[in-house]
């Protein structure tokens, strides 16, 4: 019940945002990050939703979506791990630290643990590469990381 | 500040508040009665921190009764990423490194206060063993850069747009409007010898000529900010510390080709950057300095804010411009370029960041300065981002021109834990590995191609020898094939082909013949791909080939990798060291070590699966992969 009628809420508050844009086609990036932004992830209704009230074909707005890796269409876990593996960290060793958190979430990267707690994922390169390798869990950063500090990361997050 | 309506306003601001800049511009002479404290506040420090750390000194500053002679506040990123986060304190000229929340109170009591330096937070130069050095412009990271891109990055608040016109913002695009026909302005950039800093290298006074002689009154200036190679972070950092400069270099091109509207392609992972380049616009827009009749000149100049969404192919001109419509970035083929036909079909420039800010100081210092720097036929400066193994990690200005030996060993201050070089790689993906050497080679547009690599948007990769440069090509197709838009065959089904051959050979199946195969179908994909993306895809497969062809052959002849990183082609041993504790044994997943207690313990190779579990435990570090 709480659900439907946060997502209720969520769908007015999306559809007041995309009354302000007047070309519609190419605000289609900027909604679909607000939509994101309340729901957390784009599901099948949201997208419709957006498809609808914008009058764009659902295709065109879902082929937007699996272009770019920002969007997700599945729900993502509470805590959001992402770790760099860009040049520099993948050169310092960011590979080794992704699969230690690999092994101890059981979960691989791109995945979301069944809980609904972890996601796991790895994105290219946030631009701290002085602190290589890199670990951004939700918004903080864990600079200078290592296997060995994959299990305190995840106590601290737990806590 | 009140609204600027004209030239003589904009004038009349920069006096009242050129003051602002004075304890940084003069070195302290005789009693210093006033003191500023800039703390770098770019993504690399405040990850560690320095946002606390700033509040922690204004909180000691406060505590110590001194708010009225001392003030502090955040500047953009210093460049010294390694040794961050990093305060400077002016006018003494004292730069202090890896400076801690709880380092604050120190430096008031005994710095600000009593006029001690806090030696302890000094950098130590490791050069000279020991020597401690208090002022940036005696490090060696230091000596041999020219900061004209990243001039004010570490030297204003980049959120204050009064510290901006202090240190001369804006008088750029005053002086086009009030003297200067935009045709004037063309041949200023094009006399200045700017060229794109974003990879290509064409000459930006070009392509602001092209789109000049457009017709229509619709035209757009395009900012690429969408810096997407890994290990990239010189447009991030230009953004955050001198978000300005981008807005007045944008503003001085829509004039220049006639266009009242501009956008920035910015990526979403950059929050930060974000944030200051929306503050800059707000403040502009409040000042007028940007909207209707800027300066009373009679030109208009927008600008909006557009978020990439992670996709590493929108870098491409024309696939940013198909996603800024709202599409899928997909690239389309050139001609026409963007210059003719862009944005929503009209004439359209693309630069990236640095291009642009650098455009301001080329029109206040005039054209002949900025030509005087560089090397022959690559003009001024370049910024590039230092990692990898290299012991100064960070974002350092050169002149173009410069060696590769100097950027490295002298700049850089050589490679880390005294390894040995082994290649650097240059332009990210779409660049390719330059071997150990090459290391006298000057670094410009032309040699960087001649060499198989190419400039990039600047990032600089250093390897040593625990890098396998297999590997490394196999990490770079990894990326491309992943970010592959699928628009076109090559890229889209080459690039995986590429892909699965490195695969073989790292894992052992690969034969000389997959060798010849591979430079073959490398090569088709650089003849023809779609998009820049795709063309150069394959540039750090074939550099590799080209310079570490022995490595390769290794690898599949041999069977071995010489860098010991390819896990399917190690084994594990035991050595000597071995005090048969087994800890080893107990850990194996597959029980495949065997040995007595107290006695020297060894693996059965055929069995073993390489998981690394005992090397890991192993308490005194007996067992290694040969």
């Amino acid at each position: 019940m709480a659900e439907t009628q946060m997502s209720a809420d969520g769908l007015k508050s999306l559809a007041r945002y995309m009354d302000q844009f007047e070309d519609k086609e190419s605000a289609i990036i900027k909604v679909l990050y607000e939509a994101q932004h309340i729901f957390g992830y784009l599901s099948n209704d949201v997208m419709l939703f957006i498809a609808e009230k914008m009058d764009i074909p659902a295709a065109k707005i879902f082929g937007v979506v699996s272009f770019y890796s920002y969007f997700t269409t599945t729900p993502r876990g509470r805590c959001q791990i992402k770790a760099c593996m860009g040049t520099a960290c993948f050169v310092r060793g960011s590979e080794k630290v992704v699969s230690e958190f690999e092994k101890q979430l059981n979960i691989k990267r791109g995945q979301t643990s069944d809980d609904l707690k972890y996601s796991l994922d790895v994105l290219r390169c946030v631009g701290a590469c002085g602190l290589a390798p890199v670990i951004v869990v939700n918004d903080k950063v864990y600079g200078k990381a290592t296997a060995a500090d994959v299990s305190k990361i995840i106590n601290e997050i737990q806590g | 500040m009140q609204k600027l309506s004209t030239y003589k306003d904009l004038a009349d601001a920069y006096a009242r508040l050129k003051p602002l800049m004075r304890l940084r511009e003069e070195s302290a002479q005789g009693e210093i009665t006033k003191r500023e404290l800039l703390v770098c506040g770019g993504t690399g420090c405040q990850s560690s921190r320095s946002q606390e750390l700033l509040n922690n000194l204004t909180a000691a500053i406060k505590g110590a009764g001194l708010e009225d002679t001392v003030t502090a506040h955040i500047t953009g990123c210093f460049g010294f990423c390694e040794k961050g986060p990093i305060v400077k304190v002016f006018p003494d000229d004292v730069f202090y490194v890896e400076v801690q929340p709880d380092d604050a109170k120190e430096i008031v009591e005994e710095h600000l206060k009593k006029n001690n330096l806090v030696s302890r937070l000094l950098y130590h130069d490791p050069a000279h063993a020991g020597r401690t050095l208090a002022r940036q412009h005696d490090m060696d990271f230091y000596k041999k850069q020219e900061r004209i891109a990243l001039l004010h990055c570490g030297l204003i608040n980049p959120e204050l747009i009064d510290e901006y016109i202090a240190a001369e913002g804006y008088l750029g695009l005053a002086q086009c409007l009030e003297k200067m026909t935009p045709a004037d302005v063309v041949a200023e950039i094009k006399a200045s010898g700017l060229r794109g800093r974003g990879g290509g290298g064409f000459p930006t006074g070009i392509k602001w000529e092209v789109a000049a002689a457009q017709p229509g009154p619709v035209k757009y200036v395009v900012c690429n900010a969408d810096e997407g190679d890994p290990g990239a972070f010189m447009d991030r950092s230009i953004l955050e510390g001198d978000p300005h400069g981008i807005v007045e270099g944008m503003a001085i091109a829509g004039y220049a080709i006639g266009a009242t509207h501009g956008y920035v392609y910015i990526r979403a992972e950059y929050p930060l950057a974000i944030a200051r380049l929306q503050r800059a616009v707000d403040q502009a827009k409040e000042v007028g300095l940007l909207g209707k009749n800027i300066l009373g000149s009679g030109f208009d100049f927008d600008l909006e804010l557009k978020y990439g969404a992670g996709a590493f192919v929108c870098g491409e001109e024309t696939a940013l411009l198909r996603s800024i419509e709202g599409g899928r970035g997909e690239p389309t083929s050139k001609p026409p370029f963007p210059a003719q036909k862009g944005l929503w079909g009209k004439p359209t420039i693309i630069n990236n960041v640095e291009t642009l800010v650098n455009v301001p100081k080329i029109l206040n210092r005039g054209a002949k300065w900025y030509y005087s720097f560089g090397s022959e036929k690559s003009k001024g400066t370049k910024v590039f981002a230092l990692a990898g193994k290299i012991n100064n990690v960070g974002l350092v200005e050169v002149p173009l021109g410069i060696s590769l030996h100097e950027i490295i060993y002298e700049i850089g201050g050589g490679i880390k834990d005294g390894k040995q070089f082994k290649a650097v790689q240059t332009g990210g993906p779409s660049g390719g590995c330059i071997p150990a050497s090459q290391i006298d080679a000057k670094i410009d547009y032309e040699a960087l191609t001649a060499m198989g690599s190419m400039m990039g948007s600047g990032g600089m990769i250093v390897m040593d020898e625990d890098n396998c440069m297999v590997d490394i090509a196999k990490f770079y197709l990894d990326f491309t094939m992943e970010e592959s838009c699928g628009k076109c065959t090559p890229c889209r089904v080459g690039n995986k082909r590429l892909y699965e051959m490195l695969t073989d050979i790292t894992e052992g199946r690969g034969t000389m013949e997959t060798l010849d195969k591979l430079q073959n179908l490398a090569q088709v994909i650089k003849d023809t791909a779609l998009c820049g993306l795709g063309q150069t895809a394959p540039n750090p497969v074939l550099s590799t080939l080209k310079h570490f062809h022995d490595e390769y052959v290794a690898h599949v002849k041999d069977r071995r990798c010489p860098a010991g990183v390819c896990t399917a082609l190690l084994d594990y041993f035991i050595t000597d060291a071995c005090i048969g504790c087994g800890l080893c044994k107990r850990d194996c997943p597959v029980s495949c070590i065997t040995g007595e207690k107290r006695e020297h313990h060894s693996i059965d190779t055929t069995r073993c699966i390489k998981c690394g579990a005992c090397a890991n435990k192993c308490p005194v570090k007996a067992i290694v992969r040969k």
